[in-house]
């Protein structure tokens, strides 16, 4: 099992990263949220990120896609990657970034309409569809990826918010695979959830592994060794520990990160 | 460490004795609750009891039965003149006056009183608006229900106290014994006063009406709103979603608070001096009390947009963010829609408020003294509250019944404001 | 490398837990080590009624055994723990088995006790005392290394196994020259070779425990290590048909 694993990721570190951050270093004016991270992200790969609350593990989730930009105080330094483009560059369109690099956010946040408008609203605003024919044909498929087009497609009309907590994950997650993006990153998506949910959500995305790289964010160090491939291991604002998951969790080479996942912290 | 707790005994007489008082506090509270809503209740129901007692009266109005002759030739037309195109210009020729005058004295002699004591002075439109409808009534001697002076008015409805001397009375034991006579003979009636509810203002209380304030009124509010909501809105949405946030916008923010707060005479001074002296609008025109009312809302309505903007919960940006959209996407596609209902209480309640404003209008002379119901924004108008605050300065005892009533208009265009904002707030409200 | 000892968990009771796994644990290879030395001084002292106490205290072993399983198993419900703690709980688990096997092999060793004594001493007889001795210390060193969380004396132990299995090839090939020269001496011989080769799976236990020792306190694993036992490749005789491996 380890020895698989260990041959698995070797075979994938051979193809190129979809994104990889370099230094990444992030001020909140004065006051330095992460010291210089460097972490590569495959697609083959899910990547879990976990650590202790204010690690920076979200801060630098939320770097991927840039949405710290709307943070005015916030400052990045480093240099992260999209596919050998850097996303901070000048010539990268920060909304088309959003739309390649989707994210998923700790709290269900449909928008407050129907299923349908929900999923179609990505594909309409970036033109992918040229017919309502063509948007119904994204509507559904994104709802079956997302495991949910059993359970609604007789209610699209309904309102996205009339869901079940579980199910309006699953919508953000159709939602954001609706604009077939490059890199989903999720911020603690199974937080709110109950365990039949978190389970339904995992199962997804080991589905979405290999056509999307993931990135999840996760407090629950059981789902980080579930879902993921590799894991990095955050505190105060510093990578301490990057690795295969199975490693990671069997046998974390730092003390700190051993501390933190046998639960001796503090 | 010091020593062990001792358990605590939950049934001891001191805790029960606790549990008793905290009890009674809390009950103690209830009651000073229920006493000051029950109050407040009681002074509403007050409040609105006096104003409809006083006021139900003028929406009514009090007739008197005269034989009229249409003596074409008193009039001066015949009904064949009445029937060509020029019709409504012989109606407007013809001496209805005169008719009255005739009919009136012929009634008031009878009674021993004077004809202008019996009749209003408007009676005689009564007789052309009943032409006017049946021109084949010319030449016939028929029984006309016409509007009784002020005095008579106010006998009809019982609101003159006979027990008191007859010097301190409007009318004169002659006349009361005359009115007495009428209403013995079935000649005196109580209706609907359709005058009050399609006229302007009037200096005799009987022919005087409120559609000219409440049109005023109507007239001013438009302009007011377009002007306010989409500045109001737009300025909302621009310091909310895009201005930085530095030294210069928290001056606006505090300077926008500032102005919610300026006393609503000094924007009258400031309309004066803009668009009336400097602009040279027209005085006492809806469209300048609109914009005067304009400046003063602007405020509140920027605060209360920028409060439901700011209520939209952060993880629906983020979502829209998330998928890619633009700012103005985020704005226009789903803050402002979720805001919405708020944005409309906040400007429902702004222009309620200055529906009620009286002062800063008393500035740029919609105070004037206007007969006419205004056709137009330029056109000279007064507005309800002003309409309001005039008659309860006239002298003439028929002008509180009136301001009652105005009031009652008002009060009824308020809670149909409100209850527009409560439908639409229903309405857009979502659950997020 | 993380060899030190560990700090305590936040949740409190989860220490409690791994206490008690460990307790359990050292009592059990106490046991066990007893069982192996006694068994042992029962077969030199031709003392069948002390093998008999030998076979009657092993059920004690699989009672703890037992325990240690059910401890192990709620541990891993309750507590999920990971990395090093889900390596001394597996580690608990792995190891109690393997201490249940040594008790097995004290106690078929002891079963022999009767046989032996109705037959004549035998002369090979003298390194089997010798050799228990170096197993009962590896058994004994091995538990050590597990409550000390000591790898270093887990590969020591490891390392030892060689010299076992050094014992046991020179007493097979003495066991093999004493039946060849008389063949009335098969049947004591036999038990003695069994006796050897049950104190040979003792010893490769205790290099087990040692394994599990290293893995759980390192994260590592100890390399393959050259297996000493070369009776398997012994063609002369076809004595190694029923044992396993």
């Amino acid at each position: 099992m380890m020895a698989t694993m260990t041959a698995n990721a070797e075979a994938v570190v051979s193809a190129p990263p979809k994104m990889t951050a370099r230094d990444v270093k992030v001020f909140y004016g004065e006051k330095q949220a992460l010291n210089g991270v460097s972490i590569d992200v495959h697609t083959d790969l899910v990547t879990a990120f976990i650590g202790p609350s204010g690690c920076g593990k979200s801060t630098f989730l939320r770097c991927l896609n840039r949405m710290n930009d709307t943070i005015d105080a916030a400052r990045i330094e480093g240099r992260i990657e999209l596919e050998g483009h850097d996303i901070y560059a000048p010539d990268m369109d920060v909304v088309q970034l959003r739309a390649r690099v989707g994210m998923v956010f700790q709290k269900p946040n449909p928008f407050p309409k129907s299923i349908y408008e929900n999923v179609s609203y990505g594909p309409r605003i970036h033109g992918l569809a040229s017919t309502k024919a063509d948007l119904d044909a994204i509507v559904e498929q994104s709802l079956v990826r997302a495991s949910l087009w059993n359970e609604v497609k007789d209610r699209l009309q309904d309102s996205g918010t009339a869901l079940s907590g579980g199910q309006q994950q699953r919508l953000c997650i159709a939602r954001a695979i609706a604009v077939d993006p490059e890199v989903i990153l999720m911020d603690e998506p199974c937080s709110a959830l109950d365990p039949i949910a978190t389970a339904k959500i995992e199962e997804l995305i080991d589905d979405l592994r290999g056509r999307y790289a993931i990135v999840i964010v996760t407090h629950n160090m059981q789902q980080a060794a579930r879902v993921s491939q590799r894991t990095a291991f955050f505190h105060l604002g510093t990578l301490v520990e990057y690795g295969d998951t199975a490693e990671i969790f069997t046998n974390p080479r730092e003390q700190r990160t051993k501390d933190y996942i046998t639960g001796r912290f503090g | 460490m010091n020593s062990p707790r001792v358990q605590t005994d939950w049934a001891s007489p001191a805790m029960q004795a606790r549990v008793r008082r905290r009890y009674a506090k809390e009950r103690r509270f209830r009651f000073m609750g229920l006493g000051a809503l029950a109050l407040a209740g009681a002074f509403l129901f007050f409040l609105l009891g006096t104003i409809f007692a006083n006021g139900y009266t003028g929406f009514l109005r009090t007739e008197v039965k005269l034989l009229v002759e249409y003596d074409p030739f008193t009039l001066g037309i015949d009904s064949s003149a009445l029937a060509g195109p020029g019709g409504e210009n012989a109606l407007n020729t013809a001496n209805f006056q005169g008719l009255m005058v005739a009919a009136a004295n012929a009634r008031a002699q009878n009674l021993g009183i004077a004809a202008k004591d019996l009749v209003s002075d408007g009676a005689w439109l009564a007789l052309r608006d009943a032409v006017r409808a049946d021109p084949g009534l010319i030449g016939k001697r028929v029984d006309v229900w016409v509007p009784t002076s002020g005095d008579f008015d106010l006998l009809g409805k019982g609101l003159i106290e006979r027990n008191v001397p007859e010097a301190n009375r409007p009318v004169s034991d002659v006349e009361v014994a005359a009115f007495d006579k009428l209403k013995a003979d079935g000649a005196v009636r109580t209706t609907l006063n359709t005058t009050f509810l399609t006229m302007a203002d009037s200096t005799s209380p009987e022919l005087a009406g409120i559609w000219g304030a409440a049109k005023g009124s109507l007239l001013t509010l438009v302009v007011t709103l377009l002007l306010c909501f989409p500045i109001g809105v737009m300025t909302a949405i621009y310091l909310e979603e895009y201005a930085p946030k530095n030294r210069f916008t928290d001056i606006i923010e505090v300077s926008i608070n500032n102005l919610a707060a300026v006393p609503s005479i000094i924007f009258g001074l400031l309309g004066l001096a803009v668009f009336l002296n400097f602009f040279g609008m027209p005085r006492s025109a809806p469209i300048v009390g609109g914009l005067t009312l304009a400046l003063m809302t602007l405020p509140v309505i920027v605060i209360a947009g920028r409060i439901a903007i700011k209520s939209v919960p952060p993880s629906i940006r983020d979502a829209a963010l998330g998928v890619g959209a633009s700012q103005i996407q985020v704005v226009f596609h789903h803050v402002l829609p979720l805001a919405l209902p708020g944005i409309l209480t906040g400007t429902i309640i702004g222009m309620a408020r200055a529906l009620g404003e009286t002062a800063p209008l008393l500035m740029i002379g919609m105070r004037a003294f206007v007969t006419d119901v205004p056709g137009g924004l330029t056109t000279p108008a007064t507005v309800l509250p002003v309409q309001i605050f005039l008659w309860s300065d006239e002298v003439a005892r028929g002008f509180v019944e009136k301001t009652s009533a105005a009031i009652i208009v008002l009060l009824v265009f308020l809670m149909l404001m409100n209850g527009l904002a409560i439908y639409l707030r229903n309405k857009f409200e979502k659950r997020w | 490398m993380n060899t030190n000892p560990p700090t305590a968990h936040t949740v409190k009771s989860f220490d409690e837990d791994l206490r008690q796994l460990r307790l359990l644990i050292g009592e059990m290879g106490g046991l066990a080590k007893d069982q192996v030395d006694r068994s042992v001084a029962a077969i030199v002292a031709r003392d069948a009624d002390a093998a008999q106490a030998v076979v009657q205290s092993d059920p004690r072993i699989d009672r703890i055994e037992a325990e240690v399983e059910q401890l192990a198993i709620a541990t891993i419900a309750r507590r999920a723990p990971l990395a090093d703690d889900l390596r001394e709980v597996i580690a608990a688990l792995k190891i109690s088995a393997v201490i249940e096997r040594i008790g097995d092999y004290a106690k078929n060793n002891a079963k022999r006790v009767n046989s032996i004594a109705q037959d004549s001493p035998i002369r090979p007889m003298v390194i089997v005392p010798e050799m228990a001795r170096i197993v009962s210390q590896m058994v004994d060193d091995a538990l050590d290394a597990y409550a000390r969380r000591d790898p270093e004396l887990a590969r020591d132990v490891w390392k030892r196994d060689n010299s076992v299995d050094e014992y046991y090839n020179s007493l097979f090939r003495a066991l093999l020259t004493f039946m060849m020269e008389n063949p009335h001496h098969i049947t004591p011989s036999t038990h003695m070779l069994f006796i050897a080769k049950n104190l040979e799976r003792i010893g490769d236990h205790a290099t087990n425990i040692a394994e599990v020792v290293y893995y759980s306190a390192t994260g590592e694993h100890l390399t393959d290590r050259q297996k000493a036992d070369e009776t398997v490749y012994t063609v002369s005789e076809d004595v190694e048909g029923e044992q396993e491996r």
